[in-house]
């Protein structure tokens, strides 16, 4: 695939020209997110690592139940809705029809952490060629801020209303620390939306993620770190600043795992036939690479 | 595998048709001659998950579908397999799942979405003894689950029915056809005798002919963009979507039922039953027409739609219907709701696994044939009285027919469905 030139570039030196624009993958209408939500701006930068990657028009994506759960109505791309925690899974299947196809799920804590696992952890351990980007905000907001696996301990939520407390409801779970561990994922990391030189290392991730599949390596995850302003009971700046602290400490940013899409492809060689699909999945007894 | 399917299509004799015919019969187990069947029917990926008693369906096609450079996915559970089998098919490709009863359940909830966002998708229930984990003998005790929906909201999905694995083959093929034409995933349910026994049969193949669908997820190359969902959370919005939905249902109903009639012609008691307790009804009618009952067979090929109307028509004639089934009674009452009291409908089963014997259905149809002759000799004796009897008493004739139906009526509500008709258990 190749990457689109910068059409904005100016004909001559010195001309106005244009540095930022709204992708025409992110549709041309304002969200159903509560004010101050991180998802519109990781629906953002989705939207610019799609276009300059050239990939809405192979996109076929998956979305999930929760806060996204209509984030078909913000990118202009084929989108299947799954049911809640079933993204990986979906998108498993339209990955094994549709090998030419870039195919992502996008999904919440809930969903990919609680309701889910089950569901990303084969993904990720069949090295299922597909892309998540998990929007990690530590709560169930669509139901009105419930409790998730990823609310971090002592945190009140409508059904911790005392705060989380480990002994009656365990731990918080670093679910990408916790798929990084399996050979079939080329590629897991964390970011965060909480200020603009983060939200640049956020896209780098996104961006990376998006070339492992297109190269052909295996499973590719970002986790993106959010906020809930509403379920946190904070107003945005004070989410932001809650974001910056406990939670970043509670998981900690960077690249987890990048272990290349060479390992990933040195696998076992493609399925034989027209439906081949490089790096379908990683031999049982291929030795994991380091990262 | 090849090999073995090609014992019976390879060098044809050119001596006689007939040995043409005899060669091109082959034995198969029901699990692989379906699979077979689907492959033929230019199934493009199958999704599945271990269980007794549809294994060897999945291990059928981990063996012939990478040969074919086809899908096979071996899936972490039964929700995994049918989400896939959700992913495939929006994308427009050919799409088979098969499991067994308690793995049907884990499947409800996918069903639920593929039937309200429109997904096709053919889902092969060899059906065990449930309820729980029950056993892995043959029942046909999720007629409910399969006919009244398995999941949650209003939607049905046509569900096919075979006596046999030569129709089961031939079904699986209508059920691909069917799950394209009106967007909707079909079911084809057979228990564990069709899927684990083996048959001759013969190596018909079809393969239904692919249509360009204009919603499947390609890639929004050159076209906007599609969304295959079941959410609205407008309500004007989702009866709309939901009346839609109905009218397909109706359409369904309307062209596409399908059932079966066997020595109907001059039958007075007719069984009504499918798979494999259709089987065992044909040899008991076998053996109640040598006793003097003159018995025929109804069996329904369509569980959902309900052949109801050609019921009707059969119940309208027949002096009274026994529904024969591998369960406590499931199918009965759709015979029931079809029937509308026009004459007395029993009812036999086994559960657990366990098969009735034709013995054991001409016993419970003797036992209402007995019945519903004495009634009928009660009536004639009734009527030839009330032809002599003198005009005079009218008032009293009237009040002991109510007191007569009051209490008919209260031993209805009490005695048991299955036994009021005469049909024992």
């Amino acid at each position: 695939m190749t990457l689109n030139p910068n059409p904005e570039l100016p004909a001559r030196p010195g001309a106005p020209r244009l540095i930022y624009r709204k992708p025409d993958v992110l549709a041309d209408r304002s969200t159903h997110y509560c004010p101050g939500c991180g998802h519109g701006i990781v629906h953002r930068l989705l939207a610019e690592v799609m276009t300059e990657l050239d990939l809405p028009a192979h996109t076929i994506a998956v979305a999930p139940v929760g806060c996204a759960v209509f984030a078909y109505d913000y990118l202009n791309v084929d989108f299947v809705e799954a049911p809640h925690g079933r993204a990986p899974a979906v998108a498993t299947g339209i990955r094994r029809v549709r090998p030419e196809a870039f195919v992502l799920t996008y999904q919440g804590d809930g969903d990919l952490a609680a309701i889910g696992t089950a569901e990303i952890v084969h993904a990720a351990a069949r090295g299922e060629r597909i892309t998540a980007i998990f929007v990690n905000n530590g709560i169930y907001g669509m139901t009105g801020g419930q409790m998730a696996p990823t609310t971090l301990l002592g945190q009140r939520t409508t059904s911790s209303p005392t705060g989380r407390d480990p002994l009656l409801m365990g731990y918080p779970i670093r679910i990408t620390e916790m798929l990084a561990q399996l050979p079939g994922v080329t590629y897991a990391a964390r970011g965060s939306i909480a200020d603009a030189s983060q939200i640049g290392k956020l896209k780098a991730m996104i961006r990376r993620a998006c070339m492992v599949q297109i190269e052909g390596g295996g499973f590719s995850l970002v986790e993106a770190l959010s906020n809930c302003p509403v379920g946190w009971g904070m107003t945005p700046q004070e989410s932001i600043e809650h974001l910056k602290g406990p939670v970043v400490e509670a998981y900690p940013l960077g690249v987890i795992v990048d272990r290349g899409v060479a390992a990933a492809v040195a696998g076992p060689g493609p399925v034989p036939g027209p439906r081949a699909v490089p790096g379908d999945g990683p031999a049982p007894d291929a030795p994991a690479p380091e990262a | 595998m090849t090999d073995r399917l090609e014992v019976g299509i390879g060098e044809r004799p050119k001596s006689s048709e007939q040995e043409a015919k005899r060669r091109s019969r082959v034995l198969m187990k029901g699990n692989d001659a379906v699979a077979e069947a689907a492959i033929q029917a230019g199934c493009d990926a199958y999704f599945g998950y271990p269980i007794t008693p549809q294994a060897e369906l999945l291990e059928w096609m981990a063996r012939r579908m990478p040969e074919l450079g086809r899908v096979f996915v071996q899936a972490e559970s039964e929700l995994g397999a049918i989400n896939m089998a959700l992913g495939a098919a929006a994308t427009g490709a050919r799409v088979l799942v098969s499991s067994s009863s308690p793995g049907i359940s884990l499947m409800a909830e996918a069903m639920s979405y593929m039937a309200g966002s429109g997904t096709p998708m053919v889902l092969i229930n060899v059906m065990r003894a449930g309820p729980g984990l029950g056993g892995i003998g043959p029942s046909q005790s999720d007629y409910f689950q399969a006919t009244k929906g398995h999941g949650h909201g209003d939607y049905r999905v046509p569900v096919l029915a075979p006596a046999s694995i030569g129709e089961a083959m031939e079904l699986t093929a209508d059920a691909f056809e069917l799950a394209e034409r009106y967007r909707t995933p079909v079911m084809v349910v057979f228990d564990g005798i069709l899927g684990q026994a083996m048959e001759p049969v013969e190596l018909r193949f079809r393969n239904p002919a692919r249509k360009a669908f204009d919603w499947a997820l390609t890639g929004a190359a050159g076209r906007p963009a599609r969304v295959i969902k079941s959410i609205d959370l407008v309500p004007e919005v989702l009866e709309k979507r939901n009346i839609a939905l109905q009218r397909k249902y109706a359409e369904i109903s309307r062209h596409e039922v399908r059932w079966a009639t066997e020595s109907m012609e001059d039958a007075e008691y007719v069984l009504v039953a499918y798979g494999t307790a259709a089987r065992v009804a044909r040899s008991a009618i076998e053996k109640a027409r040598a006793k003097g009952i003159k018995a025929g067979l109804f069996r329904p090929i369509t569980l959902w739609p309900f052949p109801s109307r050609e019921l009707a028509r059969v119940a309208r004639r027949a002096h009274a219907i026994l529904t024969v089934e591998l369960s406590s009674g499931q199918m009965v009452e759709d015979v029931r709701l079809a029937v509308e009291g026009r004459c007395p409908v029993g009812f036999h089963g086994r559960m657990g696994g366990l098969v009735p014997t034709p013995d054991e259905v001409v016993g419970a149809l003797k036992a209402l044939h007995g019945k519903v002759e004495r009634t009928r000799e009660h009536e004639r004796d009734e009527q030839r009285k009330r032809q002599h009897a003198p005009a005079a008493a009218p008032a009293e004739r009237t009040h002991r027919v109510e007191a007569d139906a009051a209490a008919r009526g209260h031993a209805l509500a009490d005695a048991p469905a299955g036994r009021r008709d005469g049909g024992e258990r």
